[in-house]
């Protein structure tokens, strides 16, 4: 690899998630995963920035912070 | 870059009150994108709303807000745009509180072609008071008091909206989550009563009597049941049974209340 990938930086509010699993079922790359009640990033070399989780998160609890 | 939902939240107000897997925080998230398209002034801004769980959105939005008697949003929404109709007036509530308690005021807001743009969370049921079956519960599903099915049919608020005079009319899903914003947004723009219809979730009370395993079933059997407009031109009326066609489904120019009663105001002699 010429250029090392950039990663995004994926914020869970845990305060505010509900534990809907619509972030994890409706990311194309699975790389959110249930802890518990709250959503948690198992792998974030696998995101590709579609900012799907962000989008669907009915509670505001996450944030894909990506340049 | 992650989208600052915060800019436009009350401070402290968050989490919300919603069920885990509720669409409506999805709207709320589509109508504060919305707003922040249009850059909305906060103080121009008026969010009116009746009872129910929809009806608790404006209390987390910071702008300025009407939380009202159950189904009377429209009739207070219509003081505050008579008295400022330089205000930006939006109507948010639920399919109960819309077209069952609050039927009368929404068909006569829609005749009046007065200019706020009221969005619709049809979930299909009364979820705040325990289930209750709402005029949008469809035939033969369960809610509450209808634990044997429901005999009636459902409204088809779109439907209703167009019929009632209502010069734009869009519908959109809780699925369709980027297509949110951009309805919303056209609606605030067009001169006139313009109703939103957002297909909803509801998880507690609709989901769990009516066979849906879990939130993510809901929210594919929403993707499911949605057919754009301009891809439903080309199917048939048998493929397109059961289906639910989602954008923009009506927008005509008509005049516009305030207007209509500033002339009115000037051939009365008023304004002297």
């Amino acid at each position: 690899m010429s250029e090392e990938k950039k990663l995004p930086r994926i914020e869970i509010i845990e305060k505010y998630c509900k534990g809907c699993h619509i972030c994890v079922e409706f990311c194309p790359t699975k790389v959110l995963e249930m802890k518990g009640f709250v959503a948690s990033v198992k792998d974030l070399e696998k995101c590709i920035k579609c900012m799907q989780c962000e989008l669907r998160c009915p509670d505001f609890a996450i944030k894909v912070h990506a340049e | 870059m992650a989208f600052d939902y915060e800019k436009y939240i009350r401070p402290g107000k968050l989490p919300h009150i919603w069920c885990p897997g509720c669409g409506h925080g999805i709207v709320m998230k589509g109508l504060i994108r919305a707003m922040d398209s249009l850059n909305l002034v906060k103080e121009e801004t008026a969010i009116v709303s009746g009872i129910g769980c929809a009806s608790r959105l404006p209390g987390y939005i910071d702008c300025c807000t009407l939380h009202t008697a159950h189904g009377r949003a429209a009739a207070f929404a219509t003081g505050v745009k008579m008295a400022k109709p330089e205000m930006n007036v939006i109507l948010v509530g639920g399919d109960g509180d819309g077209t069952a308690i609050g039927g009368n005021h929404f068909i006569h807001a829609c005749r009046r072609n007065i200019n706020m743009t009221y969005i619709i969370l049809n979930n299909y049921i009364y979820g705040m008071t325990g289930g209750q079956f709402s005029p949008c519960t469809p035939t033969g599903h369960k809610a509450s008091t209808t634990p044997y099915g429901n005999p009636d049919p459902g409204f088809d608020i779109a439907k209703l909206a167009i019929g009632a005079g209502a010069s734009f009319v869009a519908r959109g899903t809780a699925f369709h989550a980027n297509q949110i914003d951009k309805l919303i947004a056209e609606a605030i723009q067009h001169k006139g009563f313009s109703v939103v219809e957002i297909l909803d979730d509801c998880p507690t009370t609709y989901g769990r009597r009516n066979k849906y395993k879990s939130v993510i079933e809901m929210m594919n059997r929403l993707k499911e049941v949605a057919v754009p407009v301009k891809a439903a031109e080309k199917m048939t009326a048998e493929q397109l049974q059961g289906k639910v066609l989602t954008g923009v489904l009506h927008k005509v120019e008509r005049p516009e209340y305030c207007e209509e009663y500033a002339k009115v105001i000037e051939r009365a002699g008023g304004n002297k």
